[in-house]
């Protein structure tokens, strides 16, 4: 066990080399001039030359690299062309609204895919299954941007209750923030509870179909105790998996919705830094959110190996 | 669901309580973007003039009328031979740290404006030669040649005066921290987020400043920017669509609005650094033709509702120096079919049309397509991504290029870096003695008859050459709710926070 922990870590290190690397050079693929953009409309030849030279823009793509690099390992991650703010300022403004987004978003869809995907299942074929069943195909088909403004105009417009868009943090006020993110984790979430209800109640239907549930039926135990304390722990562990992989996707920022609420998180701050050409700022993000996934799918198979007594070896 | 219901009301229900807690009056404010840095020497943005109107005052304004009017300065006087502006100061001014503003203030923002490495302010105030301090209350500006713009120049981010204890120890991050002498002070911003200042206790004119703090929140998307206006979450929002027009003048709780904007819309055609040497570049005729087929007035119809103006000169028809003798031209296929035929051109012409991606521009640029295409055009619309577009206009990589202007205060910001041969923006390549000698002359001159007879030549050449299409001028429409009182629209769109008040 400590040895393949061992080797993992040693792994990330290569890997995190090859993403620096990747990231750096697809960001030199993009058209367009960054020196440029930021000049906005003031487009003065000798202004452009001096941002150039400012930020270090005139010199040879290796050399910028290596600077940046070595501004990394010291924990300096530079400072954003647009506006001046450290790049580390940034992510940590930023990170803790995005996690807060996503744990909402996928408790959401925890409390709404798994009881309903279990619900269909054991009353499949009845109009419970079937409710379920177009819950799921309208959760997965609505654009989240649509959802998102429709939200709006029913608990904002029309009834008053929430905040349109905004964004106050947690520890601020927490309910202020609650009433913020409810509608942006709730869209978020719904998209993501259709699919773990789907993958639920596939589950469960094989699981329900096995021998040993059988037998506990044949021991004459309750329905109840067959179904939530048999069947569905066993039917659940592939479905945890998948949720844990769509916590790394809306980690890395949930960039339509966090426009349409103004979430001031990850996806804004990524998108924005594209269409700016603000390379630092997307330089620093990638790498973070890089780093956040790999150390989840190392989390991830450490907690395999755990669960799972046959894979250690 | 019962449940959901429920807390999603208590929590409403708690969020109105804290909102109702508080005495002092709050203004917010809904942004369509993210200002960039609040540096007034590195700023670049027409979002972030939005913000600084309100924390950093300048030497000049501009009223309704966009006549200039005395801010930071009293009075200004300019030597017989142009070449020497002397500024008297408003006295008993301070900064919000409290330094006092003077003559030797206003010379170190001026010239850090001219200075400091990367200024965007360093070509405005290109002219002034050196700055000078008479007494404590007066400045004089030489300049290297007469300029007259210079001015209107000081009326925006170049004439804004920064605290210079402040701006010296934060260097290159003042703007995280601005320190003016504007009627607000810097309180706090996350970016992407919020802008907050509150009210500034010595301001010169505190008398009329009544609300308390003002918070800046950019909403990108214009349909939840007016939902949050709606539903009470903002008090005023800049940049409404032409489309939401209607809706908001349906609203008894929320009033428009709106002025001509002072940029406009256009196209640009590739004269001088056309590769492919298409018609369009070699013929002055087949650039009329393509003008007379677009009907300025149906493209306003169609695309804006007819909320917008059409035009055809860099300033709008209301702007004083707009030239009555060349008034928008009326469809006129006949004549551009003719004029395609006398420029001898057989055969669709082919034009490759960069458009910048966005429904402002794409939407235009297919109805002109359409248009162009009675008259024998065949515009080839390629949307490309803002930043690209401006690296391959500025290489000449196109025919027709969809470019606007967000506008300046005089007219030379409107036309010399556009016109002017080899002036930084003339993507056109468009090279014309003629109308570099009406440019350059128009700057000598301060008397605004003698200087609208100079742009009079200019306009013939540029409507005879067509180096730039103008097509329209936007509206900008600003809604606010009536609870807001005082609001007074400014040509140039920026809101003005002094004199308002929250009922």
């Amino acid at each position: 066990m400590l040895n393949f922990l061992a080797r993992r870590l040693a792994q990330l290190i290569p890997t995190l080399f090859f993403v620096s690397l990747l990231i750096f050079s697809l960001q030199q693929l993009l058209p367009g001039d960054p020196a440029l953009v930021m000049a906005g409309e003031e487009r003065d030849p000798a202004v452009i030359e001096q941002i150039r030279h400012q930020y270090r823009l005139d010199r040879p793509i290796p050399v910028q690299y290596v600077y940046w690099v070595k501004g990394v390992l010291s924990g300096d991650f530079g400072e954003s062309l647009r506006n001046k703010e450290a790049v580390r300022t940034l992510i940590a403004q930023k990170l803790p609204v995005t996690l807060q987004l996503a744990s909402m978003a996928i408790v959401i869809a925890f409390l709404i895919g798994i009881p309903a995907g279990i619900i269909s299942a054991v009353k499949k074929g009845t109009a419970w299954d079937y409710g379920a069943n177009l819950f799921a195909l309208w959760g997965i088909s609505t654009p989240n941007f649509w959802l998102g403004i429709m939200l709006i105009f029913l608990f904002s417009i029309e009834l008053g209750w929430l905040p349109a868009s905004g964004y106050v943090p947690l520890f601020e006020d927490w309910r202020a923030s609650l009433a913020a993110t409810i509608m942006p984790a709730f869209v978020l979430g719904n998209a993501i509870a259709a699919i773990l209800m789907r993958h639920t109640r596939s589950a469960m239907l094989q699981v329900l179909d096995s021998d040993y549930v059988r037998t506990a039926r044949a021991k004459g135990l309750s329905e109840r105790s067959v179904i939530l304390k048999h069947a569905m722990r066993n039917a659940l562990t592939p479905v945890i998996t998948l949720g844990a992989l769509e916590l790394g996707t809306l980690l890395s920022g949930a960039v339509l919705t966090e426009q349409i609420f103004s979430i001031p998180g990850f996806g804004k701050l990524i998108v924005d830094a594209v269409f700016n050409r603000d390379y630092a700022v997307v330089q620093g993000v990638v790498l973070v959110t890089a780093t956040i996934y790999i150390t989840l799918n190392l989390i991830a198979d450490v907690a395999y190996i755990l669960v799972n007594p046959r894979l250690r070896g | 669901m019962k449940m959901f219901r429920a807390a999603l009301s208590a929590a409403a229900l708690l969020l109105s309580f804290c909102a109702t807690a508080q005495a002092q009056t709050t203004l917010r404010i809904g942004l369509a973007e993210d200002p960039d840095i609040l540096d007034p020497s590195l700023a670049r943005t027409y979002v972030g003039r939005i913000v600084f109107s309100a924390v950093c005052d300048k030497l000049f304004d501009i009223d309704e009328k966009l006549n200039i009017v005395p801010q930071l300065a009293l009075s200004y006087d300019v030597s017989a031979d142009g070449k020497e502006v002397t500024i008297k100061l408003r006295p008993n001014v301070k900064f919000h740290d409290g330094e006092p503003f003077d003559a030797e203030a206003a010379k170190f923002s001026l010239e850090r404006h001219l200075n400091f490495p990367g200024s965007f302010r360093k070509p405005e105030l290109a002219s002034v030669d050196r700055v000078e301090v008479v007494d404590p209350l007066t400045i004089k500006l030489v300049l290297k040649a007469p300029f007259s713009p210079l001015i209107a120049q000081l009326t925006d981010r170049a004439g804004m005066m920064v605290a210079p204890n402040a701006a010296k120890e934060a260097g290159d991050k003042f703007g995280l921290h601005p320190v003016c002498a504007g009627p607000y002070k810097f309180v706090e911003r996350v970016q992407q987020d919020r802008i907050v200042f509150e009210k500034f206790a010595d301001y010169w004119d505190k008398d009329n400043v009544f609300i308390d703090r003002i918070v800046y929140l950019p909403i990108v998307d214009a349909t939840v920017r007016l939902a949050n206006l709606k539903s009470g979450g903002l008090d005023l929002i800049e940049r409404v669509l032409a489309t939401d027009i209607k809706d908001v003048r349906a609203d008894p709780k929320l009033k428009l609005s709106t002025a001509i904007e002072l940029g406009y819309q256009g196209i640009t055609l590739n004269i001088g650094k056309d590769k492919a040497k298409g018609p369009l570049s070699q013929s002055a005729k087949v650039r009329q033709a393509l003008d007379l087929a677009i009907d300025r007035e149906a493209l306003n119809q169609v695309v804006f509702n007819g909320e917008f103006m059409p035009g055809n000169q860099w300033v709008n028809p209301e702007h004083p120096y707009y030239q009555k003798a060349f008034p928008v031209r009326a469809r006129d296929i006949e004549k551009a079919k003719a004029l395609l035929k006398e420029a001898g051109v057989t055969g669709p012409v082919n034009v490759d049309f960069m458009v910048p991606k966005g429904v402002e521009t794409e939407v235009p640029a297919q109805v002109v397509q359409s248009m162009a295409a009675e008259a024998g055009f065949d515009l080839k619309i390629r949307v490309t991504e803002f930043a690209t577009s401006l690296k391959q206009a500025e290489a000449g990589e196109y025919q027709a290029f969809m470019l606007a202007w967000s506008g300046r205060i005089d007219p030379d910001g409107n036309s010399y870096v556009f016109l002017h041969s080899n002036a930084p923006q003339n993507y056109s390549d468009w090279k014309n003695p003629d109308a570099d000698k009406a440019l350059d002359d128009a700057r000598l001159v301060t008397d605004m008859t003698k200087r609208k007879a100079l742009y009079e030549k200019l306009t013939r050449l540029a409507s005879e050459e067509e180096p730039i299409l103008y097509l329209y001028h936007r509206k900008l429409i600003i809604a606010h709710t009536t609870k807001l009182e005082g609001y007074k629209q400014m040509p140039d769109g920026l809101v003005r926070v002094v004199g308002l008040k929250l009922k």
